[in-house]
């Protein structure tokens, strides 16, 4: 069954651009990508968009649908009333290189700013041993597609450039909550960077990263509170602060 | 235009690439990547099932020996043998250091990496997560990049001294001075500026060709980027008629048609059943393969539990046979609604064990079809997956034969897999010949100069890129794609006669003409229409090259069935089919296949063997 959408698209770039209406079919069963490839090869054969696998998958295809941050290979055209007008705009947190393309530099700076994982000077290859168990609570966060919607609508950064310099947003705190869980990782400390060099204190626990997350990665939950709990008894306990204090004494010794 | 200078410039930022730039730059060399899209997207992401490794984790039986049978097996005895034995005896090696680098494995009981069963792999192999394998190993590889920009920031100052990566750049020539690889000429698709990377080696790590066809798994990438890179540089493509259509990709709704629906569902106890409810499987055990797999329901189901004393279900076929097996049911009249067979896994597992081991297939069916996999049957048919064929390389070093300082490794790269590739064995090849082709890139860069890329060169390049712009009134690249999809689906697809080929070779062959009017609209700039003409122009490459070698084996073997010549034949076991590049048409040559050494021989039944040499062969074969 086919039907005409109305559809409204952003074209352009940041400063220049605006959103314009298309007509187009639909086809039963397709999601919001399908139909914009459509327009793409009927109407606007130079129209940018970001996609590969086309299976939730590569997280590539992030826009904004209907002010939503989504991934538009994910979006059933189902889901829309028969006479909705569907508008899909660039992720708002990044600037707008052209249409639904935006720069998403900000995250692969991000990404190499965290320590990164740090095995037993020891460990040989094949010699490791875990338990399903304590894998499964990094394995979650590594589900991790990196689409970047949870960047793309914490609050923190989606209306604050200023604020991106001192926040790594929601994606890196799993990428460090993964880490200081992983059971091999020797880096200590993880949480406290996370506090003092990457803005965990700015989130105030919203979760609107995890309603966003197509993978359904409980980022809130299960990474952000409890580093922010850890954090916090280790900053306001007088006996555990103290034995930080020591150990780090011993250190320098 | 950008100029930069690197000792080596690695095309492909999936599994294979990543992991030769790690090992190039392990070996103290300055590395380029360049990606296609953004960094982490590469297809290796789809990969679902696992990365095969005899480790033994899961059964001490297993071991190189075993898993190098397997896949000559799989292959039809097709494939190089000394890939085959490198891969089978450093896979587990390569598997262990993704460990290393952080990747985090599904764990046995006693801790260790846990491993799958998978078609055609006598036992449970596959190191797995969940079913998001590839994704797992393309973020540990980012991540060890990442890791080793750090390093290099501590020890240069500068996180980008060593290895930069390139995203979203578009390679448009292999350029070469004297013979030998010299560089790279391409455009950024963010700004339309065009780019020279001057290196004296340059690896292809650019996975497949799928879209080539209208039916398929693979992403808008795989338009043969390397392979017509390679041949427009010289090089040559083996064996480009076997293709893998993966048995079970979706076949509803339409705009999912094609994308994949991993293998483990039948590793895990998936059943595959006609419409008139018969568990078909066990009708289609080709000879080669009786003595291995369960010829009633009764054994099938009991081997889930007792893989010593049963043969293994017949739907752990490897995947030529299933696929082949479901296009003739369909065939026959005994598809689902929508033109494909059933795969239940529903009435084997409890839902939530299907949840936990095949989460983003529960969760793809649920969010795409509207099909709950935990009660119901899900609707699968076959689908172009990945190429077997692929540039000619030595084995030990991923040299392309003829291309001084050219390399290929993963997907790009020929004659691993022979005639029919493995589950679980892709991530397995990207790792093993990603790290070969990173360290004989290396190993070739130290003994050979760089040569400085002539401004003629540069001019060349540089005026094929515009060329779209300049004409007007020419074809529009998007119908002239879906045109050659069509005809590749209809005329070289699963199964193949003389006469539709032939037709394909001159459909192939006026769309040639076409292509170089096509003309396009807008500018440079994040252009899909203008990118496409250049995919085009790589993909009609594939498609020809596929053809004339197609029409050229007249036999049936593994990813290449003739209505014509149904059988394997013997003699065509000890072919290669070369395509080369004459400048204006694929030319394809025939050439023996290297024979296996008495030791590898030795590991074999000879009464398996007999099913696929000539008598020749035996007695010449094996040191006995």
């Amino acid at each position: 069954m086919t039907r005409k959408i109305k559809m409204r698209i952003w074209r352009g770039n940041s400063e220049t651009g605006s959103l314009q209406d298309v007509s187009v079919d639909a086809n039963e069963g397709e999601v919001v990508l399908d139909v914009i490839h459509r327009v793409q090869a009927t109407q606007m054969g130079d129209l940018a968009v970001r996609w590969n696998c086309k299976a939730g998958k590569c997280g590539s295809c992030s826009v904004e649908i209907n002010g939503k941050p989504r991934l538009a290979c994910m979006t059933q055209m189902a889901s829309f009333a028969e006479d909705e007008t569907i508008t899909v705009t660039p992720l708002r947190a990044f600037p707008v290189i052209k249409d639904l393309v935006t720069d998403v530099s900000f995250n692969y700076k991000k990404a190499m700013e965290i320590p990164s994982f740090e095995p037993p000077a020891d460990l040989k290859p094949g010699e490791a041993r875990m338990q399903q168990i304590d894998v499964e609570r990094s394995q979650e966060f590594r589900k991790c597609i990196e689409c970047f919607l949870c960047q793309d609508t914490c609050h923190v950064i989606r209306d604050h450039e200023e604020n991106k310099k001192s926040f790594a947003g929601p994606r890196f705190f799993i990428r460090i909550a993964e880490l200081d869980m992983h059971p091999l990782d020797m880096l200590r400390n993880r949480k406290q960077k996370a506090q003092e060099e990457h803005g965990l204190g700015m989130c105030n626990i919203t979760k609107c990263c995890t309603e966003v997350c197509p993978e359904h990665i409980r980022i809130t939950d299960n990474a952000i509170i409890p580093m922010k709990e850890r954090v916090v008894d280790v900053k306001y306990d007088p006996v555990r602060w103290l034995g930080s204090k020591i150990r780090r004494r011993e250190e320098v010794l | 235009m950008e100029r930069h200078n690197y000792d080596i410039v690695v095309i492909g930022a999936g599994g294979a690439g990543l992991r030769a730039a790690v090992e190039a730059r392990e070996a103290g060399l300055r590395v380029a990547i360049i990606c296609k899209s953004l960094f982490g997207k590469a297809h290796t992401v789809m990969a679902e099932g696992g990365v095969a490794a005899s480790m033994g984790n899961v059964n001490e039986n297993d071991g190189w020996k075993v898993h190098f049978r397997d896949t000559m097996r799989g292959g039809k005895f097709l494939n190089h043998y000394r890939m085959a034995e490198l891969h089978a005896k450093e896979s587990p090696d390569r598997v262990w250091e993704l460990e290393v680098w952080g990747a985090l494995f599904d764990r046995t009981a006693e801790g260790k990496i846990s491993q799958r069963n998978f078609g055609g792999h006598e036992y449970p192999r596959l190191a797995h997560v969940g079913d998001r394998t590839g994704l797992e190993l393309i973020r540990t590889m980012q991540q060890r990049i990442v890791a080793l920009q750090q390093k290099d920031k501590r020890d240069h100052g500068n996180a980008e001294s060593h290895i930069k990566v390139f995203a979203e750049v578009t390679v448009t020539e292999i350029l070469k001075e004297g013979g030998k690889v010299a560089g790279v000429y391409g455009y950024r698709r963010e700004n339309g500026v065009e780019v020279l990377f001057e290196a004296p080696a340059v690896v292809l790590a650019t996975g497949g060709v799928g879209k080539t066809f209208k039916i398929t798994s693979n992403s808008w990438e795989g338009t043969g980027d390397g392979h017509a890179l390679a041949l427009k540089a010289g090089g040559n493509l083996v064996d480009m008629e076997f293709l893998q259509f993966h048995p079970t990709g979706m076949v509803w709704p339409p705009s999912v048609r094609g994308l994949l629906v991993t293998e483990s569902v039948r590793g895990d106890g998936g059943v595959l059943t006609n419409s008139d409810g018969i568990r078909f499987m066990f009708k289609y055990i080709p000879d080669v393969f009786k003595d291995k797999y369960a010829d009633n329901e009764e054994e099938a189901d009991r081997w889930y539990n007792d893989q010593t004393n049963n043969r293994r279900p017949p739907e752990l076929l490897p995947r030529d046979e299933v696929a082949r097996a479901i296009n003739a049911e369909v065939k026959a009249g005994r598809g689902s609604p929508h033109g494909g067979v059933f795969l239940d896994v529903s009435k084997r597992l409890p839902a939530d064990v299907i949840k936990k081991k095949l989460p983003s297939m529960w969760h793809q069916f649920m969010e795409l079809a509207n099909v709950d996999i935990t009660k119901e049957a899900m609707e699968v048919g076959p689908t172009c997956h990945y190429v077997m064929g692929g540039v000619e390389v030595d084995p030990d070093t991923a040299a392309a034969v003829g291309v001084p300082g050219l390399f290929a490794a993963g997907e790009v790269a020929g004659g691993m897999h022979g005639s029919n590739r493995l589950g679980g064995n892709s991530l397995s090849d990207l790792l093993v010949f990603g790290r070969r082709a990173g360290l004989g890139a290396a190993n070739y860069v130290k003994s050979a100069p760089a040569a400085k890329v002539s401004d003629e060169s540069i001019k060349r390049a540089a005026e094929k890129i515009q060329a779209p712009f300049d004409r007007t009134g020419g074809e529009n690249p998007y119908a002239l794609h879906e045109e050659l999809q069509e005809l590749t689906q209809n005329l070289v697809g699963i199964i193949r006669t003389k006469s539709e080929l032939q037709e394909a070779i001159e459909k192939i062959a006026d769309i040639r003409k076409r292509i170089e009017k096509v003309s396009v609209s807008g500018d440079r700039q994040f252009n899909p229409g203008f990118h496409l003409s250049f995919d085009l122009d790589n993909m009609l490459l594939i498609a020809e090259s596929t053809a004339k070698s197609a029409i050229v084996r007249e036999e049936s073997r593994g990813g290449h069935t003739r209505d014509d010549f149904p059988g394997m034949n013997p003699k065509w076991r000890q072919i290669n089919n070369i395509s080369s590049f004459t400048g204006k048409e694929i030319v394809v040559k025939q050439q023996d296949l290297p024979n296996m050494p008495a030791e590898l021989f030795d590991l074999f039944d000879p009464h398996e063997l007999e099913k696929y040499m000539t008598p020749e062969e035996m007695t010449k074969g094996g040191s006995k």
